[in-house]
Parts: structure tokens; sequence; C-alpha cells
């Protein structure tokens, strides 16, 4: 019930806009909606597999290059020779979650040799990696990124109007969501909450936690591979600074912000972080000194983010 | 060759400068084992106080002990109101923790002192160069910034292993809970080590500004490649620190300073000084990544 | 052939040997009681046989198999149970869904992402089976972590035995039970048909049980034989027994 009094007020979003004169509130809508699986796929592996990963904006960095790249090769070159581009939706975010999650197999099947400490290392070292080569890659623009000139085709709609592409992300995130439901409420996810909780006891069960956190790491690579696409497509740029370490602990801020191994919290905390974000930079451009302060609190003081004080006022109300 | 010594010396300094932040952080990390992101924000205050009261003074001396005392005091606060309640949480809730404190830090330096980089006056002293090797002229200020970080390790070296406090130290990196088994005021432990790297890194911040200028970010950028020190060289060792920070100090250097030019034989120079930058910035964290796989919890790890 | 077969396991700390050429066996049908004053090895070798600590020498096989190498995991794959000394449960999973775990794992599909758990109705009907007519029945919806001690060491028998394991390698199922509790705890221990080796503090509970006692003192099995035996070697009255006492 109160999920389909969520999507009827997401679904209103761009009429609400429309109506108050302000384009710049549908904008904001979309970004939440992108960081909101940014940061629930962050949140999958992180709340309910207890991988504190310190990497997740590199696979976000590769979902959006993924769009550029197949953009600069559309009706060109072949990339290599035999890559063709596209500009179709149906193509560019297939291929985007598919390479975002293989990068994200590789990455993981490395760092998740390691724990504690060195686990969160070892996954911010390689976004650094990432980060680094993608600077380098100087024929997709280096450090200036690359320029995607206009959104993907998607089945014939104008996606140059912001209310459209709204409406398109919007039904993609809402297929994100009951996808990770499925995911977070299956065997597999039982089996990943259990390896969070106690891995020594799943071990002796006959577990073997690597395999299952390395798939779980597999799949939010994914994820947030397809939130980077779609951000590529939103902004129509992608750029190393999509996967700069500071992106990653955005990503952290809006999960603990919305709750740790809550389901909708990430949604929560990416329009926190994201309203904060908007409205204290036009209030103070020392913003960043109240997001400091602000999220100082909530680590300190708080228990379960913006999804547990909700939670505490649903029970008591 | 004489270029080669020059970017060795070079390598040798940054690697001093990585040091004597990784040293703090590493018993931080092996002692109280909280992950603390603010370790740079440190070093910028240190940088910052010093170089204001330098400038106001006229005296690169003067600004010594302020940067200190800034630095020290700034970690004081520090870890009495935000990382004492972090011992007992999780890497999660101290990243994000001292996450913040480096938003705070950052912009709390741009209300005082602006975004304008600041410059430190250089003594007259160290103004100007000595000849190392025939024909290798080296700016004495790098080679005194070398002789410090040396002095700093060796009386780490004594501080670790010929005190009591040293061996408190040492029984802290290995096994905390035995420390506190034996009665010792684990909280005074714990505000002395944090002073300590405090300081250490005020020093550093202070010392790097006359030759790279000082500005809100600094403390990032160094940041993330003295995590990779602490890491390679196993957390909790000063040795490690030790190690892995000249080792890691001087592959960065180099690769910086000669991979571009590798690359201009097979590469359009333009492209070559952009990939050649990209891969050199990638390098240390390729050896990071190779270190742990072999050796997950790095080279000199405490109690392995 | 022997359920379990230790050979010549050996295991060294820098200079202390704290497994010191243990050769043991459990035969199908018997409980082989381990037992030694603390500080004696039993730890470490049981965390040899489950997998958690490789040996510096020796063999250690499972039903005639080789798993002197293998990972916990593969270990329990052929058929080992246990319990821990410490309790090592889900904690904030409920009873129910501890055993049921253990039921997911023995079933397999484990890798699916798009089934739900909560209807994969004979993982639940398992799991009550396991439960019912145990002391845990009036208790199957309270989280682990607010089970008092007695019934946490219930819970973790239960696990185990859900796991459904041909051998059970047990560490110190009594530690910490009143008077009470540790009758109950014998009884049900008595009444699973299968192999056990049975490390264990409280004497009463191991001539209880046991068929078969091996002694280990300073890593080394300084005797091994049947419960009349053991009780009158006066080498383990001297080693043990005096241990003990200069221990309490």
């Amino acid at each position: 019930m109160r999920v389909l009094i969520g999507l009827l007020a997401l679904v209103a979003v761009p009429f609400l806009a429309d109506a108050m004169g302000q384009p710049a509130l549908l904008s904001l809508a979309t970004r939440i909606l992108i960081y909101a699986i940014a940061a629930a796929s962050l949140n999958f592996i992180l709340g309910y597999g207890g991988m504190v990963s310190f990497g997740h904006a590199a696979f976000f960095g590769v979902g959006a290059y993924s769009v550029g790249i197949l953009f600069a090769h559309a009706g060109g070159d072949a990339l290599w020779g035999v890559v063709p581009g596209s500009t179709n939706l149906l193509v560019t975010l297939p291929v985007a979650v598919v390479l975002s999650g293989t990068v994200a197999g590789v990455i993981g099947a490395l760092s998740l040799r390691t724990n504690g400490v060195q686990f969160i290392m070892i996954t911010l070292a390689f976004a650094q990696m990432l980060f680094f080569f993608f600077v380098s890659l100087t024929p997709y623009g280096g450090e200036d990124g690359i320029i995607i000139r206009r959104s993907n085709e998607f089945l014939g709609l104008n996606m140059r109007d912001k209310a459209v592409l709204y409406f398109v992300i919007l039904g993609i995130a809402v297929v994100f969501f009951a996808g990770l439901w499925r995911v977070v409420n299956s065997s597999f996810g039982a089996v990943l909450q259990g390896i969070r909780q106690n891995e020594r006891r799943m071990a002796a069960l006959g577990f073997a936690p690597y395999r299952y956190k390395l798939y779980a790491f597999v799949l939010a690579g994914m994820g947030v591979g397809l939130a980077g696409a779609l951000m590529a497509n939103f902004l129509r740029f992608a750029s190393p600074d999509m996967m700069h370490w500071t992106k990653s602990g955005e990503f952290m801020i809006m999960v603990i912000l919305g709750g740790v191994g809550s389901f909708f919290g990430p949604v929560f905390g990416a329009a926190a972080f994201l309203v904060l974000e908007t409205y204290l930079a036009g209030w103070t451009e020392h913003w960043q000194l109240a997001l400091g302060v602000i999220l100082l609190v909530v680590v300190l003081g708080t228990k379960g983010g913006i999804a547990g004080l909700l939670a505490r006022l649903g029970g008591r109300g | 060759m004489i270029l080669i010594v020059e970017q060795l010396l070079n390598g040798l300094q940054y690697g001093v400068m990585l040091f004597l932040l990784a040293a703090g952080l590493t018993l931080i990390f092996g002692i109280m084992g909280v992950i603390n992101l603010a370790h740079g924000s440190l070093f910028m205050v240190g940088a910052y106080a010093g170089t204001y009261v330098a400038g106001v003074t006229g005296s690169f001396w003067l600004g010594l002990p302020a940067a200190l005392l800034a630095a020290g005091m700034t970690g004081f606060v520090v870890e009495a109101v935000v990382i004492r309640r972090l011992y007992a949480r999780d890497h999660l809730d101290q990243v994000l923790a001292t996450f913040a404190l480096i938003l705070i830090a950052n912009q709390g330096i741009v209300l005082v002192f602006g975004r304008q980089p600041v410059f430190t006056p250089l003594p007259e002293i160290f103004s100007g160069s000595v000849e190392v090797l025939p024909g290798l002229p080296y700016p004495i200020y790098r080679l005194f910034i070398i002789a410090v970080g040396l002095l700093v390790a060796v009386g780490l070296y004594l501080l670790i292993n010929r005190t009591r406090v040293g061996m408190l130290v040492r029984a802290g990196a290995t096994n905390r809970d035995m420390v506190r088994a034996l009665g010792v005021d684990i909280r005074g432990l714990y505000t002395l080590v944090f002073g300590l790297g405090a300081l250490l890194a005020g020093l550093a911040g202070y010392m790097i500004g006359p030759i790279s200028s000082v500005q809100v970010g600094m403390g990032e950028q160094i940041l993330l490649a003295t995590f990779v020190v602490v890491v390679v060289g196993g957390v909790g060792s000063i040795k490690g620190a030790f190690v892995a920070g000249i080792g890691l100090g001087v592959v960065d250097t180099l690769l910086r300073a000669f991979l571009p030019g590798v690359l201009r034989g097979v590469m359009p120079p333009s492209d070559a000084d952009a990939i050649g930058l990209g891969v050199a910035s990638m390098g240390i964290y390729l050896l990071m990544a190779l270190v742990l796989l072999v050796r997950p919890r790095g080279l000199f790890a405490a109690g392995a | 052939m022997s359920v379990l077969r230790v050979t010549h396991l050996v295991k060294r700390f820098g200079g202390l040997v704290a497994t010191d050429d243990v050769s043991l066996t459990v035969e199908a049908g018997e409980i082989h009681a381990l037992i030694g004053p603390n500080g004696a090895g039993k730890s470490t070798l049981i965390n040899q046989l489950c997998g958690e600590l490789a040996p510096d020498g020796g063999r250690v096989e499972l039903g005639g198999r080789d798993v002197t190498r293998a990972s916990v995991p593969a270990r329990v794959a052929l058929g080992l149970g246990r319990t821990f000394q410490v309790t090592s449960l889900l904690e904030e999973a409920t009873c129910r869904e501890n055993i049921a775990m253990a039921v997911q794992a023995r079933a397999g599909l484990n890798f699916r992402i798009w089934d739900r758990i909560a209807g994969r109705q004979g993982i639940w009907d398992q799991a009550d089976a396991t439960l019912a007519g145990t002391g845990l029945v009036a208790r199957v919806d309270v989280r682990a972590q607010d089970l008092s001690h007695g019934e946490r060491k219930q819970l973790e028998l239960l696990v185990a035995l859900a796991r459904k394991p041909r051998v059970l390698l047990l560490d110190e199922p009594m530690a910490g039970l009143g008077h009470v509790e540790s009758a109950q705890m014998i009884a049900q221990l008595r009444d699973i048909p299968l192999p056990m080796l049975l490390v264990e503090h409280d004497m009463a509970a191991v001539f209880a049980l046991a068929t078969r006692i091996s002694v280990l003192v300073y890593g080394r099995i300084i005797a091994s034989g049947s419960v009349e035996d053991i009780r009158e070697n006066p080498e383990v009255r001297a080693a043990y027994l005096g241990a003990e006492d200069a221990l309490c």
C-alpha cells in the first residue's frame, strides 16, 4: 500500500513540476531515481551481504562509459573494427549491465580474497585504477570525458523531452526494485544475509562464502552499471569523475542516510542526499560543511537512518 | 644516470612524506582499530596553520611549532569528540564519520583562509642547492625533508623498541585485548597514539608547503597514497610503513618521471603524456593489489 | 572402515607443538570421547578436523577420502557436522530460520535468485520436523540472540543435525549448562544414532556417553581405551586428573 502511494507520488512529479513552474524539480527527481538504483545496489552487498565496498562508483562509470563509447561509434567506425556502435537504449543498457557485471566479477574475484580493512582498501584501489585508466583514455576524451550529443532512442519515444526521459527511467527503476525484491527474498538472498551475520557458521553448514559473496558482488556491479548507463543518458555525458572515490563515498552516504540493510532506504537516502546538496548549495557555498555535520550526527547518533526513523514513527502512530 | 639519481632523490623525499603520514595512520589502524580518513585533514591543518604563522612572522622556524600545535590540538579534539565513539563501531561507520570530518575540515579551511592556495616562504639557508653528485645540484630543502623523515623514523624506532610506551604500542598492535587485560589505561594510550599521529601529519603538511602549494583538498590527494602504504606495509607495522612508504614513493615518482618519455617512443607525444601519466597514477594501486593477492594482510602484518 | 580417521597429525605454532603426532579414529556406531586438561590442544585438533586450520603434517580421512587439504564446506559436503564450543548461530534469525538454513544448505539450489525462500515449503516443513518434540518447540520464532545459554546450546546441536551429517564433532556441548540442562543434553545425545567425536570437560557426561575415550595431554594422546580402562589407568590419573586438580 505504502509502495503504491510512493509510486503515485513519483508519477505525479512531472505534472507537479510543470504546475509549479519548477523544471529543476523534474531533473532533481530524475537524479534521485538514478542514484536510488546505484545506492540500492550498493546496499545489496553492504547492507544484506556485509561487504563494505569503497569502489562502487567504478562500475557506475563503466556503465556510463559503455553508453558513451557505443554512442561514439554509432553510425561510424566500428570499435576495433568489429563492434558496431549503438544509440538504442535496448542495446546500450544490456551492454552496460553486462560489462559492469564483468568488471565487477574480475575485481570482486580478486578483492574478496581479503576482508575487513584490506577489503575496503583494495576495492578503493581497483576503483582508482579504473579512474586513472579512463583519465588516460584519450580517444574518448581522457580527463574531460565523452559527450553524448543526444540520449539513446527507446521505442520511438521523444527522449529529448525531460518528462518522457523521467518516465522511462521511473519505469526502469520500478522494474529494478521489483527484481531486487525477488533477489533479496530468494534462496540466494537468504544465504547472503546468513553470511553477513556469521560467515563461520555458514561455512560449517557447507556454504562456501567466497562464491556467494562474489555472485552478490557481480549482481551489485550490474545494478550500479545500469544506474551509470541511465546517468549517461540523462547528463548526455560520461567522465572519469563519475568513478572518483568521493562518488563511492557519496553512494555510501546515501545508503547510511537511508538506513543500512533496509530495502527502500536507498531511495530515501538518495533523495535526502540530493535534496540537501541542491538546497544547501543554493543557500550557502559552504554546503559541504553542513552535509558533514549532518552525516556525522546520523552516523554517531542514529540507528537505521531515515527508514529506521519512519519505521519508529509508523510504529508509534 | 644523473636524471635517474635526481628522480630517486625526489622519490625518497616523497617516500618519507608518505612515511610520516603512514606511521601515524598505521598505529591508529593497528592499535585502535579505526579507519581514519580524516588523517589527511590533519596534514592540511598543519600546513595551513604553519604557513599562516610563518607568513605573519616572516619566520619559517616559528611556523613549525604552530603547525605541530594546530595539528596536535585538532587531533586531540577530534579524538575526544568523534574518534572515541568509533572504537566499538564497524568499519562502515568509521569510514563515513571520518569522511564527514573531511568535508567539515575542508570547508572550515575555506571559511578561514579562502580558496586561494598559499605559499610558505623558504628561509635563506634552504634556498640554494648542493651538488650531491658531480653535475647534479639538488635543492637543500628537499634534502632537509629527507633528513627530517629519516630522523623521525629513527626516533620512532627507538620509541617503539626501547621504551615502556613503545612496548605497549607494540603489544597493542598485535593484541588489543591483551593490553586491556594488563590493566593499562587504554584511553590514555589511544589519545597518545592519535596525538602522535596528528603531530607527524602536521609536520609533514608544514614541510611539504614550500614545494607544493598549500590548498584545500591537499590532504585527500596524499591520503589515498598513504592508505596504500599502510595496507601494503601491513596494518599496525611501523617498519612496514617505512619500507612501503619509501618503496612506493620511489616507484610512483619514477613512473611519473619516465613513463611518458618511454611512451613517446611508440605514440604521438600528446597521447603519450596523457596515457603515461594515467598509467603512472595507476602504478601504486596496481602494486597494492598485487601485494594483497599474495599476502592479504600486507608485507609486515603485525600478529600474522 | 572408519568414519573418521586421523593419522600422525602435527600442528606447530612457532616453537609450540599444539598437536603432536595424533592418530585416532571414529568408528560407526561409537561415541569416541576426547578428554584432556585445558591447553591440551583439543580445540586446535577440532579445528584441524573441520578444516579451519591446516595441519603441518599427517592426514585426515573422512569416509575413506583424504580431506587433509579440503576446505570447511567441502568436508561438510562429505558428511562432517560440528558444534562450536562458543555457540555460533545466525543471531538475527529465529530458531526456525536457523534450522531452515541448515536444511536449505542440504537441499541445494542456493544460487537461485528468482525463487522465494518463504515459498520453499519443504524447507520449512523439515525445519519444523527437526524442532518438533524438542525443548525449543515453544521458542521457534524467537531470535537466536534472545535465547538463553542452554537453549542456544540445544539449537546449535539441532542445526548440526538438520544438516544430516554422517559423523558429528561436538566441541564441549555441556559447557556452561546447569545440572538439569546437562542431563537433558546427555539424554538427547544418547538418542542420536550417529558416530561422534565428543570433546568434553564434564566427566560425568563423558562416562555416561562414551564408548571409547582418548586422553590428550600437551598435544599428545597418552591413553586410549574403554571407559573402564581409562578410569583405572594410573598414567591418566596422574597426568590428567592431577593436572586438572592443579588447575582447579
